[in-house]
């Protein structure tokens, strides 16, 4: 299905299912334990795993030991002489090894090695104790390299990205020079770690030259064909499955060294192998978040209108690495004449920079946001009215461009409202409560609503149930239960007659879970597929015209009618396949999301200790397929946000080229005692230009300027402005008044 | 993990013959720290003496009105005792800010004085360490160091300790109760207990090979105003970045001992001398051989303002 022009009223606008705040459909699978995740296809426990396979052998990966060089040796006998061990796979004994076009660094590495705990080895044993055991008997010799692990050193050395070039509207120096009130500043965000609860984990079983991969991973396509890149064989001959997912945040958009070891592991030794990536291992050989600087020039009028504005922001890479796009919220946001946006890439030796939910805004928001906070200070103005007068109904860089849908103004007001905003006291410091300093912080919410052909296969069978295949993902968005409700509703059948089957490669292509696009896209191609087999359906049934046929509770009626749903399958069963293609609305359009947080916080007045004490999130992203789930994601990434302002920072070392804090006790992300109280609220508004389901993304923008928002805060309780993230306590401490 | 024997110990007498016989041996009782050490290989030891059965798990008033609480007692039932919520509060805030309820319902008496430092060079064989690997380097040192120490600290070592009960022990003047495996029994005050890491990081404490800890005594209850402040990141489940505890008596004399700043926890009787001058005075003896990191110069301030503030709620 063609989708190229808004879309008219169709049956999910009913919303006797879509719309409904549901529970999780996979709820009761995943809280009894019988939802197999990767690592969990074994014996006893085979969650659809083919009977009859052996039992699986264990692999446990050797990460490299230093950040850049060469492997000067290797010598793997003792690991092979220990007990249950049954191969040691490395750079040389693995075969000729290609690279998927979405990896930048190998997966397997030597004798080069390009960052720090890069796999180079994996043990495979009878049992995990033994391969992690033999692992530890390898031992390696390495030429170690000098490389450059500091981002404030190398960032003049950055290079604007071919795929990035700058952007500029009108004379931003003049412009900015001439204004009436400027602010100028640079904002540093860290290096970030997705610390998904799952681990990266992948098991493979071969049947000759045939891989069948069980994995974690968000896009089951992309994974596919890097694999078969990377094995140097054809994607047909290999079938990877995804089913269920523990959190993946961007880590597992792509197939990392779990699935490429597993699938060499297990052909090594004619034998299932499975792989999890120990969580010590997972900080420095994955992927993550990359740390920038930016600069942020603002040039106002007195009464608060935006006429110049400059965003640039500085960040590292290995080399063939992207950059991380920071400025590109800058581009639409706000009005103004004058605008200059600039990215610069420089090369860094430290592990991959990649996805990590909300890539792009997230960080860029964190600077963006605070700067927006000064320069309402810096006028006198209330920083939600400076947000709402630079209000713009159009693409900024092209004025012909308006926005499908933009609700920033609405979504403040209402958040004011309900936050009790005015009550807030505009002067830093001034609010106590018993030990705390109180204070007020507001900042924008905004992610762009990317779109991607997705794909499903419908299935009415002859008992009447429905069965939706799709390789879409659930990392715990509720993609089975949003795509349940898709085709529910546009079948006319209660939920319970529907089965979802999600992430296995057999299935047809979808848009996978990334970018937020996810819910807004699998769904768009589920109500494509449900589409086609209406008409079957109709057709069999004998109604001519199929576009006027209604189905509701398990009927199907036109022209006073009315048949029932099985009657469709008595004789046989009906398949229905397509793809919803997205077709120009999103260049005709600027298909974007916006909200706004409001945060109160506390500031300990002596230890500079800060606790939030209430979130609210309002949020505009077209329908809102499944208002439980979406609060889930809303509330989930308002807590990521948390853990942004306040605390997650990979620290590295730029003697050693690593992060140090590599495990769940050294990487802190929020627990709950740090989150007490969490609002979220959807501005209706469903949007017929973004796809047949009028639904946007949704699970990125709860992220996108939460931590401003807190930063804001904190300097309304403090008086101290913070520019570098997290805003942890000692950079409060010195700037603080004695406490009294 | 390295393979090893183990073993159920059914005495105190058992046990520390076994772990005279096997040397390198290791007691293990809750495991909460020992067996992340164990998968890590940075704790390979060939036999462990499971010291859980021996029923070193008792809580006694003692005949001067103290308290005895046995080595294998759980840190969640020490902080819920009555006479130790009564009579040493100090001692159930500081548990209560420890870790989180599971890790609690394990961990014990004795296995909390003896928990590793959470330097993260230490828990990364790929990593220099003095401490793991004698002779390496201390990469904390002029590294990521925020968390570290700036007291008692050395060339060698800038590690903490991580404990909040035993900064609280300190302050309560605890007696560390062994049973040697020949037989002896000794009685170590708290404050000699743990070592100053100088050139051998990788020794900290007076344990003798094969010495179980049966019991930590206290003295009789201290009486006074007793405030834990345990400052942190995040507000729960973190260790400490500074942690102060104070006791202070009616007529304004009293006791301070610091946590999150030193190899162990750290007191100085004589800057308790200080209190009636105030908060900054007695942080001003505190910390006259602080030596600190760029990453953790802070820390300095940070104690002066908490250990105010813990004052300040001790006196309301």
């Amino acid at each position: 299905m063609k989708f190229d022009t808004p879309s008219a009223e169709n049956p999910t606008d009913r919303l006797r299912v879509v719309g409904q705040p549901v529970d999780r459909i996979d709820g009761p699978l995943k809280t009894t334990g019988r939802a197999p995740y990767a690592y969990e296809h074994h014996d006893g426990f085979t969650g659809g795993f083919a009977d009859g396979l052996a039992r699986p052998a264990y692999g446990h990966v050797l990460g490299a030991g230093i950040a850049r060089g060469r492997i000067r040796s290797f010598d793997a006998e003792a690991a092979r002489r220990a007990p249950g061990v049954l191969a040691v796979i490395s750079a040389d004994n693995a075969g000729p090894l290609g690279q998927g076009p979405r990896n930048t660094a190998k997966l397997l590495g030597g004798p080069r090695i390009e960052h720090y705990h890069q796999a180079i080895a994996l043990v495979v044993a009878e049992s995990f104790e033994q391969a992690r055991a033999a692992a530890r008997l390898i031992r390696v010799e390495y030429a170690r390299e000098a490389g450059e692990f500091d981002l404030a050193k190398v960032r003049d050395s950055g290079r604007a990205p071919q795929d990035e070039p700058d952007r500029r509207l009108g004379d931003f120096a003049a412009a900015f020079a001439a204004s009436a009130v400027r602010i100028d500043a640079v904002y540093r965000t860290p290096d970030q770690s997705h610390a998904m609860m799952e681990p990266h984990a992948s098991m493979a079983a071969w049947d000759g030259d045939r891989l069948t991969l069980w994995t974690s991973n968000q896009m089951i396509a992309w994974g596919r064909a890097d694999l078969a890149k990377t094995l140097g064989i054809r994607p047909e001959q290999i079938r990877l499955l995804s089913p269920y997912i523990g959190g993946g945040f961007g880590g597992k958009l792509f197939v990392r060294a779990d699935a490429v070891l597993a699938a060499l592991g297990a052909r090594a030794i004619g034998r299932p192998v499975k792989v999890m990536l120990a969580r010590p291992l997972v900080f420095n050989n994955t992927t993550h978040r990359p740390a920038t600087i930016q600069r942020i020039r603002i040039g106002a009028t007195a009464d608060g209108h935006i006429h110049a504005i400059a965003h640039e922001s500085w960040c590292g890479n290995l080399p063939g690495g992207s950059a991380e796009t920071a400025t590109q919220q800058t581009q639409l946001l706000y009005a103004g004449a004058h605008r200059l946006s600039a990215l610069r890439l420089a090369t860094l030796d430290l592990p991959e920079g990649n996805a990590m939910r909300a890539p792009g805004e997230a960080p860029g928001l964190m600077a963006l946001e605070i700067a927006i906070d000064e320069l309402a200070e810096k006028l006198g103005l209330d920083p939600v009215e400076l947000r709402i007068r630079n209000d713009t109904p159009v693409d900024p860089h092209d004025p012909q461009r308006r926005f499908s849908q933009r609700q920033l103004v609405e979504c403040l007001r209402t958040g004011a409202a309900r936050f009790g905003w005015a009550q807030r006291n505009p002067v830093p410091g001034r609010t106590r409560a018993g030990r705390w300093l109180l204070g007020h912080g507001v900042a924008a919410a905004f992610r762009n609503n990317l779109v991607m052909k997705s794909g499903a296969r419908v299935r009415l069978g002859r008992d009447a149930r429905v069965t939706v295949e799709t390789d879409m993902t659930d990392i715990g968005t509720g993609s089975y239960t949003v795509i349940a409700q898709t085709a529910a509703e546009m079948l006319g059948v209660p939920l319970a007659q529907v089965d979802v089957r999600l992430g296995d490669s057999d299935f047809p292509v979808s848009a996978g879970s990334g970018g937020q696009w996810g819910g807004n896209c699998s769904t768009a191609g589920v109500y494509a597929a449900c589409m086609r087999l209406r008409e079957q359906i109709a057709q069999r049934l004998g109604f001519r015209d199929a576009a006027a046929v209604r189905f509701a509770d398990g009927e199907v009626q036109a022209g006073g009618r009315v048949a029932p749903l099985a009657d469709a399958v008595r004789d046989s069963e009906l398949l229905a396949e397509d793809s919803i293609e997205f077709a120009g609305l999103d260049r005709k359009y600027q298909q974007s999301t916006f909200g706004a947080h409001f945060v109160e916080v506390g500031v300990d007045a002596a230890t500079g200790e800060t606790r939030v004490r209430r979130m609210l999130a309002v949020c505009a992203a077209g329908r809102i397929l499944n208002p439980k789930t979406a609060r889930s994601q809303v509330i989930g990434a308002m807590t990521m946000g948390v853990g942004a302002a306040l605390s997650e920072a990979l620290h590295v070392d730029p003697r050693l080229g690593c992060f140090v804090n590599h495990d769940l006790a050294g990487y802190e992300v929020p627990v709950h005692a740090d989150i007490p109280h969490q609002e979220v609220i959807f501005l209706d508004g469903a949007d017929p230009v973004s796809s047949p389901m009028k639904a946007k993304g949704v699970g990125e923008l709860g992220l996108c300027g939460v931590a401003a928002a807190i930063a804001n805060a904190v300097y309304n309780a403090t008086g101290v402005r913070v520019r570098d993230y997290p805003l942890t306590l000692d950079k409060l401490l010195g700037q603080m008044p004695a406490p009294g | 993990m390295k393979p090893f024997t183990y073993e159920r110990a059914g005495s105190p007498q058992a046990a520390v013959a076994s772990a005279a016989a096997h040397p390198g041996a290791r007691f293990i009782a809750g495991g909460t720290n020992l067996l992340d050490l164990m998968k890590l290989e940075i704790e390979t030891p060939a036999h462990l003496i499971d010291v859980n059965g021996l029923g070193l798990d008792q809580i006694e008033g003692t005949a001067d009105g103290g308290l005895r609480i046995g080595a294998l007692v759980r840190n969640s039932d020490l902080a819920a005792d009555a006479r130790v919520r009564r009579d040493y509060a100090l001692l159930a805030r500081a548990l209560l800010s420890g870790a989180s309820g599971q890790l609690r319902n394990r961990a014990t008496t004795a296995g909390n004085l003896l928990q590793r430092t959470r330097c993260p060079y230490f828990y990364d064989s790929d990593l220099p360490c003095n401490k793991r690997l004698p002779g390496s380097g201390c990469a904390a040192l002029g590294g990521y160091s925020r968390q570290h120490a700036i007291l008692g600290v050395s060339e060698a070592c800038i590690a903490a300790h991580p404990s909040d009960m035993a900064v609280a022990l300190r302050a309560l003047d605890a007696v560390v109760e062994t049973l040697r495996p020949d037989g002896s029994t000794r009685s170590l005050a708290l404050a000699d207990f743990h070592r100053l890491p100088g050139e051998t990081p990788q020794v900290e404490h007076a344990l003798e090979p094969g010495e179980l800890i049966v019991a930590v005594t206290l003295p009789p209850p201290p009486g006074g105003r007793h405030v834990y402040r345990k400052v942190r990141d995040r507000a729960s489940y973190a260790f400490a970045l500074v942690a102060v505890a104070v006791i202070v008596q009616p007529d304004g004399r009293g006791r301070v001992a610091l946590g999150g700043v030193a190899p162990k926890p750290w007191r100085l009787e004589a800057a308790e001398a200080e209190l009636p001058r105030g908060a900054s005075a007695v942080a001003t003896a505190l910390l006259a051989e602080a030596r600190t990191t760029r990453e953790n110069a802070y820390k300095t301030l940070l104690v002066e303002r908490t250990l105010a503030a813990a004052l300040a709620e001790a006196r309301s």
